[in-house]
């Protein structure tokens, strides 16, 4: 029953909010009581893509029982691929009017490393938002999955894998532009980042985008290839002994999510208009994983929803209130695992419940027998 | 030592090693000599779980390990024999003969109108046939069976010595059981392990009479 509405539901809020914002923005006055400023539909922009990251956390994390705490890596790097592009794109205007960027000059650089090369077009930095994080996944699950890393060794290694990004960002000679990152992007495909028509343009293709993937996700765990999933999740040896390989299964899934938190993070940059190493910093994949642990693990619309309300109640208090937004953060978890072990979900009337999920581990390997 | 069709109920003292013996042969536990010959040929200490899955070697654990979220047909689904590879369950439909084995082990397993309940939701019992009915859709040539009695009703018990009876028409079966009443109705060659090694096989009576096993084991 609730599962015939959840589909329908989410994609009408997704895509009709966006599209109430993008008329308030553009179809009245600045004057008028009804006007949404620009701040505020880039603001639900960003909150968007954070709900890509939730989705593809949720995906790993509610379907095959890989609790990440990494995630934001791949949404940065396809932030980065997206923030190259932006960069290339100023040439010439500058502060020094130089082709390169500004960043790379006061390096002493004289041409681009030839890891830039190619950045100029759209295309190839989109399709790298893409394949960068998918890459970086790919090898990653391959090897931990393949040794039989699981539960929290796994999300300790995750972390591991972010922290070692954000140190390596941070450094001027790797060519990101350091502790600044990037930023000061003027046009995206021709169209100026400052006006009203590309910023809404920026929300309704995160909003599209972001309906997209949830129905790919969608179609994924519902599918053969889901239950698997899902048999996974509950019980990896039991699965093997049913002839299936967890690892195969682990690593479409983990890295189809890397995928998406990268195109997330493309999206990210041009609206918030910067991309620097504090994305990969691990309190943000932790957040990540906040965001579907209050919206409801394992639902998927959950994940979006949480990802929205708490960064709304995270604008709300970093704004009035910000030296309580950590204390409320943390306390919300705990009250969440606490109370709410399915999450804002768990709220909704159900004919059949799924079984609550532990939090922090692996389902446990069934114990065989000492006869 | 198993003949190809044979059933054989394995007993023996706790820490006879009747578990490992299983772990060794589905590919858990790695021994440090020794091989497991299978089909004349194949030697299944070199081969992982899944692969010995693939050679038609089916195992039951002595808890019942069912997927709860899941309802009984999927839990079958999942385990009939076939393509086990993601490219292929991202696709896969149910097929008409998929559809039709489900339906013949749902009969066999007497759980048919259970078909749409959510595993978790099962009775002990209804578990344990369901498991029986998920190696039954493996279509193994052997099947390991351990305590597939334990907490069971005398009626459940006397069921299960028929089920397993029956699946023994096709295919050989290795049980693993304390329960000596359930071993005599199974009716099949026994063999005693302690300490890991053999110490008498034969019929349940000839077992029964010989000294050494009743003073390791049945004696006490």
């Amino acid at each position: 029953m609730r599962d015939r509405i959840a589909a329908p539901a989410t994609l009408l809020l997704v895509l009709g909010g966006a599209l109430l914002l993008a008329a308030l923005n553009l179809g009245t006055s600045p004057g008028s009581a009804l006007h949404v400023p620009t701040y505020v539909v880039s603001l639900f922009g960003k909150y968007l893509c954070f709900a890509i990251l939730a989705l593809a956390v949720d995906l790993v994390w509610g379907f095959a029982g890989i609790l990440s705490l990494g995630h934001a890596a791949f949404f940065a790097l396809g932030g980065y691929a997206m923030g190259m592009y932006l960069m290339l794109q100023i040439a010439g205007r500058g502060q020094y009017g130089a082709v390169l960027p500004d960043f790379m000059v006061f390096l002493n650089w004289k041409s681009l490393p030839w890891y830039w090369y190619g950045f100029g077009q759209f295309p190839f930095a989109v399709v790298m938002a893409m394949l960068v994080p998918g890459l970086l996944a790919l090898v990653f699950g391959w090897l931990a999955f393949r040794s039989r890393v699981t539960g929290v060794y796994l999300s300790i290694i995750t972390q591991a894998l972010t922290y070692a990004l954000l140190l390596a960002f941070f450094r001027n000679d790797m060519g990101f532009g350091g502790n600044n990152g990037l930023t000061d992007f003027k046009e995206i495909l021709g169209a100026p980042l400052s006006s009203d028509n590309t910023r809404v343009g920026l929300l309704l293709i995160t909003a599209a985008l972001l309906c997209a993937l949830y129905l790919l996700a969608r179609n994924l765990t519902r599918s053969r290839f889901g239950k698997v999933l899902i048999a996974v999740r509950d019980s990896e040896s039991r699965t093997r002994f049913l002839g299936y390989r967890p690892e195969s299964y682990k690593l479409v899934v983990w890295t189809l999510s890397a995928v998406m938190a990268g195109l997330g993070g493309a999206l990210y940059v041009p609206q918030v208009g910067i991309i620097n190493p504090g994305e990969f910093a691990p309190a943000g994949s932790i957040e990540a994983v906040i965001w579907v642990a209050v919206g409801g693990r394992g639902t998927l619309h959950g994940a979006i929803l949480g990802a929205v309300l708490v960064n709304l109640a995270k604008t709300y208090f970093t704004g009035q209130l910000p030296e309580l937004w950590l204390f409320a953060l943390g306390g919300l978890f705990i009250a969440v695992t606490l109370f709410l072990p399915r999450g804002l979900m768990g709220l909704m009337p159900q004919a059949r419940a799924p079984k609550p999920v532990d939090l922090s581990e692996e389902a446990p390997i069934p114990k065989e027998a000492t006869p | 030592m198993l003949a190809p069709g044979e059933m054989r109920a394995v007993i023996g003292p706790n820490g006879a090693g009747k578990t490992t013996m299983m772990d060794v042969i589905t590919g858990k536990t790695r021994p440090d000599t020794g091989r497991v010959v299978y089909a004349a040929d194949t030697d299944l200490t070199r081969l992982d779980e899944p692969a010995i899955v693939s050679l038609g070697i089916g195992r039951k654990f002595q808890k019942p390990t069912v997927f709860e979220p899941h309802t009984v047909w999927d839990n079958l689904l999942l385990a009939l024999a076939g393509d086990r590879r993601p490219w292929f369950t991202l696709g896969a439909r149910q097929s008409d003969a998929e559809q039709a084995r489900v339906d013949e082990i749902l009969g066999t397993i007497r759980l048919r109108e259970h078909r749409h309940r959510r595993a978790g939701d099962l009775s002990h019992g209804q578990k344990q046939w369901l498991e029986i009915g998920m190696l039954l859709a493996q279509d193994p040539r052997l099947l390991l069976v351990d305590e597939p009695v334990a907490g069971m009703t005398d009626a459940e018990t006397a069921q299960t010595a028929e089920l397993l009876r029956e699946i023994n028409r096709t295919r050989s079966v290795v049980v693993v059981e304390h329960d000596m009443a359930f071993v005599r109705a199974l009716d099949v060659k026994v063999t005693v392990l302690h300490e890991g090694s053999v110490l008498s096989e034969g019929t349940i009576d000839h077992v029964s009479e010989d000294p050494r096993v009743i003073e390791v084991y049945l004696g006490r």
